[in-house]
């Protein structure tokens, strides 16, 4: 569920000098930043600059070697994924992970139901943990209606995408990390997709940040963007500004 | 969480129970005992599918949970203990056991938690075989009585199948609930279940405490029916027969252990004839049954009423599976 609201200004999103080594290699090297409510953030870089150690060190995917993420203010560094789920983070995965032997629907019900009511209560309640109703609208709202009660395993890579994604927004997060939301999706329904990702960042309020190699993607949807290379922040500011950065043109975008 | 209509899933194995019990008024009493020996089984194949077949871990310790039903009935019976009393203390007991041997076992996964869970099916083997003092050791325990009104073979089967029912009903309520969902979800991806905010390590917990409260329950009615246990039947080779029964029917499938233990029931003596080959033509049939359907025969059953549906072959493998 979502906490209850933090005092104004608070970032809903800290990141507060963030290390992660594996033997020599600092894949992560002193990050820090912040993310106000409703931001979109955008995390550029080139391939193993440490974007995706990054978000599994915000995700308590791994533990930092040391610093802090902060959540609404509060210190929840080395909380599991699971706990940090329950508190409201959700996250879309680079890979496909969707469940392929369950239907659409099911597997959207699967995305929202641990965040209703007690385990017990969910045992002997209802067997769709009475999200029925929020899975369809997730379905009209991805354009997902007519696949709803096909396997996930038989959908199309931008169609598994795409329910990604709406399964992130099941239980009504926070804050979203989305790894490379627009790989593999093809350009028609790229636009649809980011339409959906916008809306749902103004109906829903939720905050996002998206680690993104499509920059056309990252520069319509974000309202802020940091580059890191190295392991650390090169840029920081608007998408615009971050574009036209010489030192991101040089690590990572190119002549 | 069922793959196919859950009603229709539930109605098709009760028919099947109340088939059994019809049959059993035309059959000779080895035919009533064989059919008692099929619904026991079920319940334990029952239990193993759920922590094997939809939550995914391969555990070979369901032996050891039927020994344990097994014994606590027939030491507890004796001291008057109604048998529903030992019916449930079996399944608590069991449940208790793997919660707390699973606690430390399902740290590993795969081919790891299979040798952790058949090394404690040895060690609960040493235990029933060499502590004499409580299980009677490899004499075992005699002439167990069998549960008022419940004595004459057909009556008793009337009461496994009973107890069948109930599990049953109770599976595919806990199946069609948010933790069946659950189960299959850290079955197929952990880490995505986890992102989600499942509790995989508590619902894995639970995946393996339910199955073994289900061969705890096996064991209680196992002990009345044979009315003598002593340690070889709860030996690994049941551990592997169980796993047998899951897989040959369709693992993750709500009818597999159902088909699963009759055929590993009644193709033993189907091929009873062939004196000491029946191992060897038993193993081979397994074997082509695996090679030909993979999800096991509720899924080749479910691809050809598919086919009849369509008029066309189905895609194979994952087409039918009920």
């Amino acid at each position: 569920m979502t906490p209850a609201g933090p005092t104004p200004g608070t970032p809903v999103l800290e990141a507060r000098d963030l290390h992660r080594s594996f033997g020599g290699v600092r894949a992560v090297n002193g990050i820090s930043f912040s993310v106000a409510p409703g931001e979109i953030l955008g995390v550029i870089g080139p391939n193993g600059s440490g974007k995706s150690t990054l978000f599994n060190c915000l995700l308590g995917q791994l533990p930092p070697s040391a610093g802090q993420v902060l959540l609404d203010g509060e210190d929840v560094t080395g909380m599991t994924p699971a706990a940090l789920n329950r508190r409201g983070v959700s996250r879309t995965f680079q890979l496909l992970q969707v469940f392929p032997q369950l239907s659409v629907r099911e597997n959207l019900i699967l995305a929202g139901q641990e965040h209703v009511g007690s385990r017990l209560g969910r045992l002997f309640g209802r067997p769709d943990a009475g999200l029925t109703a929020a899975a369809e609208r997730m379905l009209h709202l991805f354009r997902l209606e007519a696949l709803a009660d096909l396997l996930a395993g038989g959908l199309s890579y931008g169609q598994q995408k795409l329910l990604d994604a709406a399964m992130a927004f099941m239980a009504g997060p926070r804050l979203v990390l989305l790894d490379e939301p627009a790989g593999g999706v093809n350009l028609t329904l790229l636009g649809a997709f980011r339409e959906r990702l916008r809306a749902m960042n103004q109906e829903a309020g939720s905050t996002f940040v998206v680690i993104e190699h499509n920059m056309d993607f990252v520069m319509s949807l974000c309202t802020r963007v940091i580059c890191i290379a190295e392991g650390q922040i090169i840029a920081d500011g608007s998408p615009q500004a971050v574009r036209e950065n010489p030192q991101v043109i040089e690590a990572y975008l190119g002549h | 969480m069922m793959r196919g209509r859950p009603g229709a899933l539930l109605a098709t194995a009760l028919a099947g129970i109340l088939a059994v019990g019809l049959l059993s008024f035309v059959l000779e009493p080895y035919g009533v005992y064989l059919l008692s020996l099929w619904a026991v089984y079920t319940v334990a194949a029952i239990g193993l599918n759920l922590t094997l077949g939809y939550a995914g871990q391969i555990s070979l310790a369901q032996a050891t949970f039927v020994g344990v039903g097994a014994y606590a009935t027939a030491l507890l019976m004796p001291h008057g203990w109604p048998f529903g009393a030992t019916l449930a203390l079996a399944g608590g007991l069991c449940f208790g056991l793997g919660l707390l041997f699973g606690f430390p076992a399902l740290r590993v996964q795969g081919h790891y938690l299979a040798f952790v869970t058949l090394a404690l099916t040895t060690l609960a083997f040493l235990v029933m075989r060499n502590e004499a003092w409580l299980t009677g050791g490899v004499q075992g325990i005699a002439h167990i009585a069998r549960p008022v009104p419940f004595t004459s073979g057909r009556a008793f089967l009337m009461l496994c199948l009973l107890v069948l029912t109930l599990v049953t009903v109770a599976t595919w309520w806990l199946l069609r609930s948010p933790w069946g969902r659950a189960f299959i979800a850290l079955r197929e991806n952990p880490i995505r279940a986890a992102s989600l905010g499942v509790d995989v390590r508590g619902y894995t917990l639970l995946s393996f405490a339910i199955g073994a409260a289900l061969g705890g329950v096996c064991g209680s009615l196992y002990a009345p029916l044979v009315q003598y246990v002593e340690p070889s039947p709860f030996a690994l080779a049941l551990s592997l027969s169980l796993l047998l029964m899951v897989v040959v029917g369709g693992s993750g499938s709500f009818l597999g252990p159902y088909v699963g233990a009759l055929v590993a029931v009644l193709l033993p003596e189907w091929l009873r004839f062939m004196q000491d080959y029946y191992l060897v033509v038993y193993a081979m049939v397994v074997m082509l049954l695996l090679a030909v359907c993979p999800d096991g025969l509720v899924g080749l059953a479910g691809r050809m009423l598919d086919r009849q549906r369509r008029g066309h072959p189905a895609e194979p493998a994952d087409g039918g599976k009920a």
